[in-house]
C-alpha cells in the first residue's frame, strides 16, 4: 500500500492502519490485502470480480473493512461483492470507494453489492465515495446495492458522497421481510458540473416491515442532481420517505419520491423539499460573529451531518 | 456606553415615497445599564435593535459603542465588537444541534457543565435539549429560549433583547426575568431589552418609549413608568370612546 492509497483509505473508511477484524482492500482493480476472523470468512469469486463475504451465524460486535481504492487513471473497475449474513449476527461493514486520477482519462469503479440478511441480524453498512486528482479526466462512481432482509432482519444503510466524484448513478433496492427494518441515510454534495442521480427502492414485503429514507443533499456550482426514491408497501407495514436538498449557485435538483401501498394496511408518507439556505440563518450566525462565509459552510456542514 | 444619534432609517414604498421607519433617533445609553424599551407595535423598535445589529443599513444618522463609530461596520465586525441581537422570531437550522449553536455563539466547544449552565438560564434542562437539532421539532417557545441562551454564551458586552418573554411559559418566563436581573446586577453588561411585560419594565433602570419611529420619551423608570401606565392608549380617540 502507498502514502497515496492510505490517503484515500483515510477518506473514505478513516483507516489510518489496517483494521481490527476481517477486511479486504482493493487497490486499482486487484485484491491487495486480506484478513479473515474466525466468524467472517472472504472469497475471491471464481467466475467474476469481485468477493464473497460470509458472516456466521450470531457472530457479534465484528467487522468487515472492504474499501477500494483507484489512483490509476483510465481504469474501468467492475466488482460483485456479495454478502452473507448469518442468523442473528450483529456486523458493522465499511466499503466505499475513493479515487485518485491524476490523468485525463475517465477512471471509474461500479461497485454491485448484494446483501443476504439472515433472520433476526443486524447490519450497518457505511458507503463512502470520495474523488480527488489535478487530472482533467473524470471520477465516474456508479453503485448499486441490493439488499435482501430475511424475517426480523435489519440494516441501516449510511451513504455518503461529499466530494469529487464527477457522476453517479447510485441504485439501491431494498426488500424488507416480515418485522424487518431499513434506514437509509443518504448524504450527498456536488459542485462544478458534476452530475449526481440517486434511484432508491424499499419494498416492504412482510407484515410489520419498516422503512426510513431520509436524504440531505446539496447541489452548488452548476451540478445536477436527481433523486428518485420508491417505497412501496406490500404489507402492513411503514415507511417514511424523506428528502430534503440545499440548493446554490446554478444547481439544478429534481426530488422525485413515490410511495406505492399495494396493501389495505400499507403506511406511507413522503416528504421532499428543496431550498435555499433562508437569510435569516446566515444573519443569525454572522450576529454570533461568523464571516458570511463560515455561517453559510457551518449552515451546510450541520445540514449533512 | 451605546450612542445614538439621529438615526434614520426609511424605506421606498410600493408608490414610491419615502416611508420612515426611524425619522430621528437619538438615545444614549451607560455602560452596564439595564434599559427597556417599549412603545406600540409597529413604533420602530425591532427596527431600532435591528439597526444597531447591523442587519438593517441606516438611512443616516450615527451609532457608537463604547466610543468606536460602529455604523459601517458588519454584522460580523459588530458582534466581535461586543454587539449581540436576541432575534423576535430566531430562525430554525434542520441539522444543527443545540450543542453546536451555543458553542457557536460562545465561540468555543462548551463543556457539559457549561451547555448546562446556559439552558438552565433559560429554564431549559440541559439533558433534554443539548443534542436536540434546532429545527421544527421545537416549539416557538424552545426555539426562543435557546436563542436567548445562545446570546448569554456569548459574553458580550451589549445585549439586545427582542420581546424575549413573547412565548415562553410563567414558569421559564420567571427563571429569564431572574437571568436578567443578575446579569444587571453583576454589572456584566448593558441590556437593552424591548418588551411590554411588567416584571421586565420593572427592573429597569431607564425606559425608552419609541413610537412612530421617534423616541416619544425616555428617562428613569419611576418617572417613565407611571406615565405609561396613565396612557395605555395613546393618541386613539375612536379607542378611548369605543370603551
Amino acid at each position: 500500500m502507498e502514502k497515496l492509497d492510505w490517503k484515500l483509505l483515510k477518506e473514505i473508511a478513516e483507516l489510518e492502519k489496517t483494521p481490527i477484524g476481517a477486511y479486504n482492500f482493493r487497490v486499482n482493480g486487484q485484491s491487495d490485502e486480506r484478513q479473515t476472523t474466525a466468524n467472517i470468512d472472504i472469497q475471491t469469486k471464481a467466475d467474476k470480480p469481485g468477493i464473497d463475504i460470509i458472516v456466521k451465524p450470531g457472530t457479534k460486535g465484528e467487522s468487515v473493512h472492504i474499501p477500494v481504492v483507484l489512483t490509476e487513471t483510465g481504469l474501468k473497475d467492475l466488482v460483485y461483492n456479495d454478502f452473507f449474513i448469518g442468523e442473528g449476527a450483529d456486523v458493522d461493514i465499511v466499503a466505499g470507494c475513493g479515487i485518485h486520477n491524476a490523468g485525463c482519462e475517465t477512471s471509474q469503479h461500479d461497485g454491485i453489492h448484494v446483501f443476504h440478511v439472515g433472520k433476526n441480524a443486524k447490519v450497518r453498512y457505511v458507503e463512502r465515495h470520495y474523488g480527488e486528482g489535478e487530472g482533467t479526466g473524470e471520477r465516474v462512481l456508479n453503485p448499486r446495492t441490493e439488499v435482501y432482509l430475511e424475517e426480523g432482519a435489519s440494516i441501516t444503510l449510511e451513504m455518503t458522497q461529499i466530494a469529487g466524484v464527477d457522476s453517479t448513478i447510485r441504485d439501491t433496492v431494498v426488500v424488507v421481510g416480515a418485522g424487518g427494518e431499513c434506514i437509509l441515510n443518504e448524504k450527498l454534495l456536488t459542485d462544478g458540473h458534476q452530475r449526481a442521480e440517486s434511484n432508491m427502492e424499499i419494498i416492504l414485503a412482510g407484515e410489520g416491515a419498516t422503512g426510513r429514507v431520509v436524504s440531505r443533499s446539496v447541489g452548488k456550482g452548476e451540478s445536477v442532481q436527481i433523486f428518485r426514491p420508491c417505497m412501496t408497501g406490500k404489507a402492513a407495514g411503514f415507511g417514511h420517505v424523506q428528502c430534503d436538498s440545499i440548493i446554490m449557485d446554478n444547481a439544478k435538483i429534481k426530488s422525485i419520491p413515490a410511495i406505492d401501498a399495494q396493501d389495505l394496511n400499507a403506511q406511507l408518507i413522503h416528504e421532499a423539499a428543496i431550498g435555499k439556505i433562508a437569510g435569516d440563518q446566515i444573519l443569525k450566525l454572522m450576529t454570533l460573529g461568523l464571516t458570511e462565509e463560515e455561517a453559510e459552510e457551518k449552515i451546510l456542514e450541520g445540514f449533512l451531518n | 456606553m451605546l450612542e445614538i444619534s439621529h438615526l434614520r432609517y426609511e424605506v421606498t414604498t410600493e408608490d414610491g415615497s419615502e416611508l420612515g421607519i426611524l425619522r430621528d433617533v437619538s438615545l444614549t445609553i451607560p455602560e452596564g445599564k439595564l434599559v427597556v424599551i417599549t412603545g406600540p407595535n409597529g413604533g420602530g423598535k425591532t427596527t431600532l435593535a435591528r439597526t444597531i445589529m447591523g442587519l438593517n443599513q441606516p438611512t443616516g444618522g450615527t451609532i457608537r459603542w463604547n466610543g468606536t463609530d460602529i455604523t459601517n461596520l458588519s454584522i460580523t465586525d459588530r458582534a466581535k465588537a461586543g454587539v449581540s441581537y436576541g432575534f423576535q422570531q430566531p430562525p430554525r437550522f434542520k441539522g444543527l444541534k443545540v450543542k453546536d449553536l451555543i458553542s457557536l455563539a460562545a465561540g468555543r466547544e462548551l463543556t457539559p457543565s457549561d451547555g448546562c449552565r446556559y439552558l438552565t438560564q433559560v429554564g431549559l434542562c440541559a439533558d433534554d435539549y443539548i443534542d436536540r437539532e434546532v429545527d421544527a421539532s421545537l416549539s416557538g417557545g424552545e426555539v426562543k429560549r435557546i436563542e436567548i441562551a445562545t446570546i448569554l454564551a456569548r459574553g458580550a458586552g451589549l445585549l439586545i433583547f427582542d420581546e424575549p418573554e413573547a412565548g415562553i411559559d410563567l414558569w421559564s418566563f420567571a427563571k429569564l426575568t431572574e437571568t436578567f436581573e443578575r446579569i444587571h446586577k453583576n454589572g456584566d453588561a448593558t441590556l437593552l431589552i424591548i418588551s411590554h411585560q411588567e416584571r421586565i419594565i420593572q427592573l429597569a433602570d431607564e425606559i425608552v418609549v419609541i413610537e412612530k419611529g421617534e423616541v416619544a420619551s425616555h428617562g428613569p423608570r419611576e418617572e417613565i413608568f407611571p406615565q405609561i401606565m396613565a396612557r395605555t392608549l395613546p393618541g386613539c380617540g375612536f379607542m378611548k370612546e369605543g370603551l
